[in-house]
């Protein structure tokens, strides 16, 4: 397995999939030439490809020539906004998105506020759902030419209304983009969107590898140089591996999110039980079944980060002195959360149940332990 | 007069545990205005208030936040 702690941040980077570490072996010895090639051994490497596409697409329910290939999930997400709005110029320059996107779809928004264009965002409530109403609105205003809202918040589990925001799209001809990166190959992504992206780390493929869905019929220009290849990824070992990671994800997905919810409601019902003043953050229901994200009163964020890992548990953290900016995660501030001592624990298919419950043993004492250090046990 | 805590240059959480230390000095009903420029501020000020029972009044000037004591 070669994750021998209670690695608890799949929402960064799934461990690799068995399905994945075979496909990846067998791509290496076969699947190396180039595929636009035209003798046996390219033409080997064609089939590789057409058939991890196929895959894939057959897994997405979309057509295999919708789909093509990036160097990752943040490349797909930059060209699906560029793209998106690149495709659109003649209707205008308005990009709609919400406040809790991912940050690969905020800093393309910034590049098309640079180049001229507008951003309008919209906000979340407390439990971090967009604002429909104000969504619908933003759309219907002119000059919209792409909306986006993320499947379900990377750091807070809640799922957005992906369908209900399309259908305002749709009343309005804009089209929709999905980031679906938590949401594919463990939830179902509702339909009705024009552009959606994934990323294959984040469900046990091999890093390096995204997904890039462009439905047939919406106005696409695909940002930089061009180029006769769809995919701007040629990393066809890692595509291979990608595409039966997610074909194996796909097949456990619902056992695999029953078992997950029920831990996560464990987390979430005995970390509010047993530790003070924390907050529960994300919306109770409508959330995804591996993620779950809490808030430490009176903690240091990083400092907790640190006494975790010294137990041997990996979670990652949007509070600010944990980020490279010293800047609070800009969903935790959407939702107006706290946002210092923060956790998110998201679990894999390994994720063991004896591991949840130690962190739940464990949890209390550590944070009893920085608040006396901190001298705050008394606030 | 409102009471005035200077917090800039402090990093997250000690404003708010300042905030958590000072407030019960002051009466019930008085204002106590918290000076930080730290980004996380804006955000766990209003949410300390929420989880404490205490009212948030708002940002004056860019770094400050009031709060008043309910209770």
């Amino acid at each position: 397995m070669g994750v021998s702690e209670a690695y608890f941040d799949a929402a960064s980077a799934a461990p690799l999939h068995p399905a994945a570490r075979q496909a990846l072996a067998a791509a290496l010895d076969d699947g190396w030439a180039d595929p636009a090639r035209l003798y046996s051994r390219a033409r080997r490497s064609r089939q590789l490809l057409d058939a991890a596409r196929g895959a894939t697409a057959e897994v997405l329910g979309v057509r295999p020539d919708e789909l093509s290939f990036t160097a990752g999930g943040t490349a797909a997400a930059h060209a699906a906004v560029l793209g998106g709005l690149g495709g659109r110029e003649r209707v205008g320059s308005a990009f709609v998105h919400s406040a809790i996107e991912h940050s690969a779809v905020l800093h393309a928004a910034e590049r098309h506020v640079a180049a001229g264009g507008t951003a309008h965002e919209v906000g979340v409530d407390r439990l971090g759902r967009v604002d429909l109403d104000a969504f619908a609105a933003a759309v219907a205003g002119p000059g919209t030419a792409l909306a986006a809202l993320i499947s379900a918040s990377h750091e807070v589990g809640t799922v957005q209304p992906v369908e209900a925001a399309a259908e305002a799209c749709a009343l309005h001809g804009v089209p929709l983009y999905v980031d679906a990166a938590q949401s594919v190959g463990r939830v179902p992504v509702p339909g009705g969107w024009s552009i959606l992206t994934a990323s294959a780390h984040k469900w046990g493929g091999p890093p390096g590898v995204g997904l890039l869905v462009v439905r047939k019929g919406t106005r696409f220009r695909a940002p930089g140089p061009a180029d006769e290849r769809t995919d701007r990824s040629t990393d066809l070992p890692a595509i291979v591996a990608a595409a039966a990671s997610l074909r194996a994800a796909q097949a456990e997905a619902a056992a695999l999110a029953e078992r997950h919810r029920a831990l996560v409601d464990r987390i979430r019902a005995t970390v509010a039980a047993t530790v003070p003043d924390v907050e529960v953050v994300g919306d109770p229901e409508r959330r995804l079944p591996h993620l779950v994200t809490f808030s430490c009163l009176y903690v240091d964020g990083e400092a907790l980060l640190h006494a975790l890992d010294r137990r041997g548990f990996a979670v990652s953290s949007g509070s600010s002195c944990t980020s490279s900016t010293l800047t609070p995660s800009h969903v935790l501030v959407a939702m107006g959360v706290l946002s210092h001592g923060n956790v998110r624990v998201s679990l894999h298919r390994d994720s063991a149940e004896a591991d949840v419950d130690r962190f739940l043993a464990e949890l209390p004492g550590i944070v009893t332990d920085l608040r006396a250090e901190a001298g705050v046990v008394d606030l | 007069m409102t009471e005035v805590i200077d917090c800039r240059g402090q990093r997250c959480p000690l404003p708010v545990i300042a905030l958590a230390r000072r407030l019960p000095d002051l009466p019930v009903g008085a204002t106590l205005r918290v000076l930080a420029d730290d980004p996380a501020a804006a955000t766990d000020i209003p949410a300390w208030c929420r989880m404490r029972g205490q009212h948030y009044l708002g940002s004056p000037a860019p770094h400050a936040f009031d709060v008043r004591r309910e209770v």
